[in-house]
């Protein structure tokens, strides 16, 4: 086909003249309509459909305060911790609050992701047709981990360094090649000059990359199929005379005020810690790094950053003696699913192998390597929501009243794990973080039989909407 | 109304669950840690900060270096240049530079059996549940005491067998241990220290010498984080403007929605 100029009228603005000669070479019109000008979403978006353009603005400062930091910042086993403790916080102008922005910035990505993660539970924004929103969402939470932990060891100080010693050596715990690949990751027997530079580039360039690729296949899914909404309706299914469903209304402008207001209070909360509390208790900046690192002192008591905490718990809960009640549970689960699931034999013999494998392994291995799988599938398990979530209604609004409360157990159980994580460990400890463990996969495992049983209510063809 | 005022209802009980739930999970750890005293604050007294820093300089300097710290940094406490040059550049020549000391990590090493840490942001990196860093600073710097065991000749009440000698010997006076005999859990006679007495006087008594630890330890504080004022006061500003700007967004965006049925 030939090229054709869009035409415009010869006394047009200079403006509309040269939007129209870059629509004719590239959709940036058509991309914006798409994308948010004319994207049509539901309008009975309550307080929980914040959390994602709250998500894009904390990533927005990540960016910009990393570049910034990156002029001043020294990945340099000898020159690193002084290069933010000395160029950055005291002798750049502003450094500090280009560092704090940063450092509060980790735990608010955090904070914003599990409370958008939390509102895809609650509402059931995984489900059909949204499958891949919710997968590209999972892979932008492991990216996030990684940024996470590859960053933290740059301040270099001492719970940089032995938080990053001790996460590396978990590999360690692979059989056959755990010892090989940990010494690979670190470039060096001990957490070394050779670590933070390969840490160094996979935090401001690796990661950084496939997390901007996820978002934007994020949000290319999300505007491709629609938003979901508080009543999980399908609004596509009620479309009025101009061809847009009738319970939608423009992102722009009526979402675009909706999230600047929301940005507004957001960023009344993250200045509070950023002028206020930077280290919040320790919580956000731990005192312990403000010592710099020294490979021949190990601190009495190594804790991750809070956020990932409630996995840590995992992993420190599997102890051998646990490994009994897991090799109890895989058992009875593979027992259930024999019994009471509706799958194809093949899976159900696949199911067999694996649980026979993890029961030969667990009397075999090291509890410790279980320990990191536990960690590992904890995240991953995520994953498989679209596919164990059985429910006939994607709401929680049209759930059975109790399976309110399953969500309740699972959340309190998560909330203990993450308090259990920052916190020393002992016997009562470790026996609350083992029944905590247990209602995390129980939870996700047991999903397809739960989430269908009890009484539901009926769905709404059209939403619940209040006028303001 | 009547729903947000249940939905409210259901919020704080749940918060009041949490609060339950983690002071039960705090009563199985049973923690117990050191009791430190109360620094007292300083952090908008210059002259008390002032007085610390010249005590930082005569004695911790020497031993201890403040790496991150610029000389002339100390103009934020109202110290000229020329002062910082007649009375406090000790360890160099030029105001600009960094306060690093002479004694190399190895010496120190053979000396102390450890090297002394340095002392930049040593008021953030002793922060821990027990109390802040100016807590610990001001419990310790008050906490030594003769004991002929040590190499040193000295030991710490909040820093068991600890490589440091009391600098500030001097001021404070000698301390000595006070011995009790308690009974313990298991019946048995325990030899527990109990406090401490001056045997030595120095050339202060407790409350001056316990002024002067304060103002070290002011010092150090602002050390730290020699931008902490300057965060707090445009902090305020800052939080001004956003709750203005909060203010008129949600007004923008109850405007725009009146119109959504």
């Amino acid at each position: 086909m030939a090229f054709v100029e869009k035409k415009v009228s010869a006394d047009a603005p200079v403006a509309e003249k040269a939007l129209a000669w870059i629509d004719s070479r590239f959709p940036l019109t058509t991309l914006w309509e798409t994308q948010w000008g004319k994207y049509y979403a539901p309008k009975n978006f309550n307080f929980w459909y914040i959390f994602g353009s709250l998500a894009m603005l904390v990533l927005v400062i990540q960016i910009v305060t990393g570049i910034f930091l990156v002029m001043h910042y020294k990945p340099d086993a000898n020159l690193a911790f002084a290069s933010v403790e000395t160029t950055i916080m005291r002798d750049v102008p502003w450094g500090w609050l280009v560092r704090y922005m940063h450092s509060t910035g980790a735990s608010a990505f955090f904070i914003i992701v599990y409370l958008h993660m939390t509102r895809g539970l609650l509402y059931g924004s995984y489900r059909k047709p949204r499958e891949l929103i919710w997968l590209f969402g999972v892979g932008i939470f492991l990216c996030l981990m990684g940024e996470a932990f590859f960053g933290y060891l740059l301040p270099w100080g001492q719970m940089s360094y032995w938080g990053a010693q001790v996460i590396v050596n978990l590999f360690g715990a692979i059989p056959f090649i755990g010892p090989e690949l940990s010494l690979w990751i670190r470039g060096d027997y001990v957490v070394s000059d050779a670590t933070l530079n390969r840490f160094f580039s996979f935090h401001v360039i690796a990661i950084p990359l496939v997390l901007l690729g996820l978002v934007a296949a994020h949000l290319i899914a999300l505007h491709e199929v629609g938003s979901s909404n508080p009543d999980g309706i399908e609004v596509k299914e009620h479309l009025g005379a101009d061809g847009h469903p009738l319970d939608s209304i423009p992102s722009h402008p009526y979402y675009t005020v909706h999230d600047i207001f929301g940005v507004s209070v957001f960023l009344l909360i993250f200045s509070v810690i950023v002028f206020f509390a930077p280290e919040m208790g320790g919580y956000f900046l731990e005192a312990n790094n403000f010592i710099p690192a020294d490979s021949l002192k190990t601190p009495p008591h190594i804790a991750p950053v809070w956020y990932f905490t409630p996995f840590y718990s995992i992993l420190r809960a599997t102890t051998s003696e646990f490994v009994n009640f897991l090799a109890a549970g895989v058992v009875l689960y593979v027992g259930l699913i024999f019994v009471k699931s509706k799958l194809a034999s093949l899976w159900k013999a696949l199911a067999l192998v694996i649980g026979g494998l993890l029961i030969i392994g667990f009397y075999t291995l090291d509890a410790k390597f279980f320990g990191v799988v536990l960690m590992g599938v904890s995240v991953t398990i995520l994953a498989g929501l679209p596919w164990l979530d059985h429910s006939p209604v994607k709401s929680i609004r049209y759930r059975p009243d109790w399976h309110k409360w399953v969500y309740v157990v699972f959340g309190v159980a998560f909330l203990v794990l993450g308090y259990l994580g920052v916190q020393p460990p002992n016997e009562a400890r470790n026996l609350v973080a083992q029944v905590c463990t247990f209602i995390y996969f129980g939870f996700f495992l047991l999903m397809p039989w739960w989430s269908a049983m009890g009484t539901f209510k009926p769905v709404p063809t059209r939403v619940n909407f209040k006028a303001h | 109304m009547v729903d947000f005022l249940k939905k409210l209802i259901g919020v704080a009980v749940f918060l009041f669950a949490i609060i339950g739930l983690v002071k039960v999970l705090q009563n199985i750890s049973g923690g117990e840690g050191v009791v430190l005293d109360h620094a007292p604050n300083r952090t908008n007294d210059l002259a008390a900060m002032q007085r610390g820093s010249k005590l930082f300089v005569n004695y911790c300097l020497g031993c201890h270096a403040a790496s991150s710290m610029r000389y002339n940094r100390l103009r934020d406490l109202g110290i000229d240049e020329d002062t910082i040059k007649a009375n406090l550049l000790f360890t160099s020549d030029k105001v600009g530079d960094l306060m690093t000391i002479s004694m190399q990590p190895k010496d120190a090493k053979a000396w102390f059996g450890v090297v002394p840490p340095d002392l930049s942001v040593i008021a953030r990196a002793k922060d821990s549940e027990n109390g802040s860093g100016p807590d610990y600073l001001y419990t310790y710097l008050r906490g030594f005491y003769k004991d002929d065991t040590r190499p040193t000749g000295w030991n710490n009440l909040v820093f068991n067998n600890v490589g440091m000698p009391h600098a500030l010997w001097e001021l404070q006076g000698i301390q000595k241990p006070v011995y009790v005999d308690v009974k313990g859990e298991d019946g048995k006679l325990e030899h527990k220290l109990d406090h401490l007495e001056i045997a030595t006087p120095g050339t202060m008594n407790k409350e001056q010498y316990d002024v002067a630890v304060a103002d070290l330890v002011g010092y150090l504080e602002w050390m730290g984080e020699p931008t902490a004022h300057l965060r707090h006061q445009l902090g305020v500003w800052v939080l001004m403007f956003l709750g203005l700007l909060a203010f008129l967004t949600w007004r923008l965006n109850a405007s725009y929605w009146k119109e959504v049925k």
